[in-house]
């Protein structure tokens, strides 16, 4: 049984794989419009969410399949204290994939130990969030055409922040790669992935402050959201949310041909006169999240 | 102090001083109805001083996963108050149940009977993660 629950179980041949299907299937529609015909997807979202729970729920619906589940744990039985283990064994009799979100990290993991459909993990607390990060991907590949020679960017939340987290682990596979790590003190990278992926991989990279120390160098600003769920005090989500802002004025010192990307929702991390420009990705990338999702649901069912 | 060789059982020595309730706990051996000596703080040429425990009967373990509690160790087994073997524990690849993961957002904070895997993720350091959140264990061989 084939899930996945980290961007790392798949192979650089799987994800070129997926950007191609995808690809295909923004060229061609029509010719997947029927490819998951009576098969069901099953949405368990533990944890609010709109882009995520809606895009994978579209991607199964332009394959021609159907879409059951719930959006909040509130309406599902672990309101009533039923466990992970137990949900899934008894959705898995009534679906052929699971996506799941779970606030708690390593809840699809639990999940995929007893599952007998394909779980994927579509965020799991502050862990992972593998479909956001193929997202992300396919945006790169169309809008910068590479996924080589690239200095990457990241700003925010480094410390909570799974996208970037799996960004991370996706990108280092990738020859001539270097990250700029944009955060508040407060918020940088985990030692643990500076040293078990970033050092181990030999990525050159450094970290600093504010946006305009480094945007002048960068190809791809990815801004994150500073993000309230993950913090334990009211107090330090306060001190900390308005530190990285991109506007219009930082815009100007980025090279022309630069892409700013973020995983949305925004709250005021971006302002909103930047959409205009047309280095700023983000909603194009909010659109080729569907199609990759199309592609991997395409995969794992095995649809040919 | 005398304490009378074993005939048939086990002999777990080079435990680290101070560790050998662990491995008692870990093995269960309250539930035991043989003769069991801990011996804390002997004597030794190696390592200063060490824990013992003699077990006086036939048990099967998981060599290995004592290696995650105590590196150093070693089992003896005895037949007819002869030792037959001695092994060294290797660092076993998962470790499942010794220990919890601490993390309070991992999933096994909140999900009932859970197994609580480990994976060795760097021998050379004898780093071990949670299968679950990535976190890392708690540093048993200190």
């Amino acid at each position: 049984m084939k899930h996945l629950l980290d961007v790392s179980d798949l192979s650089i041949a799987e994800i070129d794989q997926l950007i191609d299907t995808a690809s295909d299937i923004i060229d061609n529609p029509e010719k997947y419009q029927e490819k998951c015909r009576n098969k069901k997807i099953a949405t368990l979202f533990f944890e609010p969410s709109t882009r995520t729970r809606l895009s994978f729920e579209a991607a199964m619906l332009e394959l021609g399949g159907s879409v059951l589940g719930f959006s909040e744990a509130a309406s599902s039985s672990a309101a009533k204290g039923e466990s992970i283990s137990d949900t899934v064994t008894v959705v898995s009799c009534y679906a052929d994939i699971i996506a799941m979100r779970h606030f708690k990290e390593g809840a699809p993991m639990a999940a995929s130990l007893k599952s007998n459909v394909p779980i994927i993990n579509a965020g799991d607390g502050g862990h992972n969030h593998p479909t956001q990060t193929l997202t992300d991907l396919l945006t790169i590949k169309k809008e910068k055409g590479r996924f080589d020679n690239l200095t990457v960017g990241l700003c925010g939340d480094l410390k909570f922040g799974r996208t970037v987290h799996s960004l991370i682990n996706a990108m280092v596979r990738y020859d001539n790669i270097k990250f700029v790590l944009i955060s508040p003190e407060e918020l940088r990278l985990p030692d643990y992935i500076k040293h078990d992926v970033l050092d181990r991989n030999n990525i050159e990279y450094n970290e600093c402050t504010t946006i305009e120390d480094a945007i002048s160098e960068l190809d791809i600003l990815y801004m994150t959201r500073v993000q309230r769920e993950r913090f334990f005090n009211e107090a330090d989500y306060e001190r900390l949310k308005d530190s990285c802002i991109l506007n219009t004025e930082k815009m100007k010192k980025a090279k022309d041909d630069m892409i700013v990307l973020h995983p949305l929702p925004r709250v005021n991390e971006i302002t909103t006169s930047v959409d205009e420009d047309p280095r700023a990705c983000y909603f194009k990338q909010a659109m080729y999240g569907k199609y990759i999702r199309m592609a991997l649901i395409l995969k794992l069912l095995g649809v040919e | 102090m005398n304490i009378d060789s074993i005939k048939n059982g086990l002999v777990i020595d080079h435990i680290k001083a101070g560790k050998s309730m662990d491995i008692y706990h870990y093995l269960n051996l309250e539930k035991l109805d043989c003769q069991i000596a801990i011996i804390k703080n002997a004597s030794s040429k190696r390592m200063g001083k060490k824990d013992i425990i003699k077990i006086d009967t036939e048990l099967d373990i998981d060599v290995d996963a004592l290696g995650y509690i105590d590196k150093n160790i070693t089992v003896n087994f005895i037949k007819n108050g002869v030792k037959v073997k001695k092994v060294y524990p290797d660092l076993p690849d998962t470790i499942t149940d010794i220990i919890k993961c601490s993390n309070p957002r991992c999933i096994t904070s909140i999900e009932q009977e859970i197994h609580h895997i480990f994976k060795l993720t760097d021998r050379e350091n004898g780093v071990y993660r949670c299968i679950y959140c990535e976190s890392l264990a708690k540093e048993h061989n200190a």
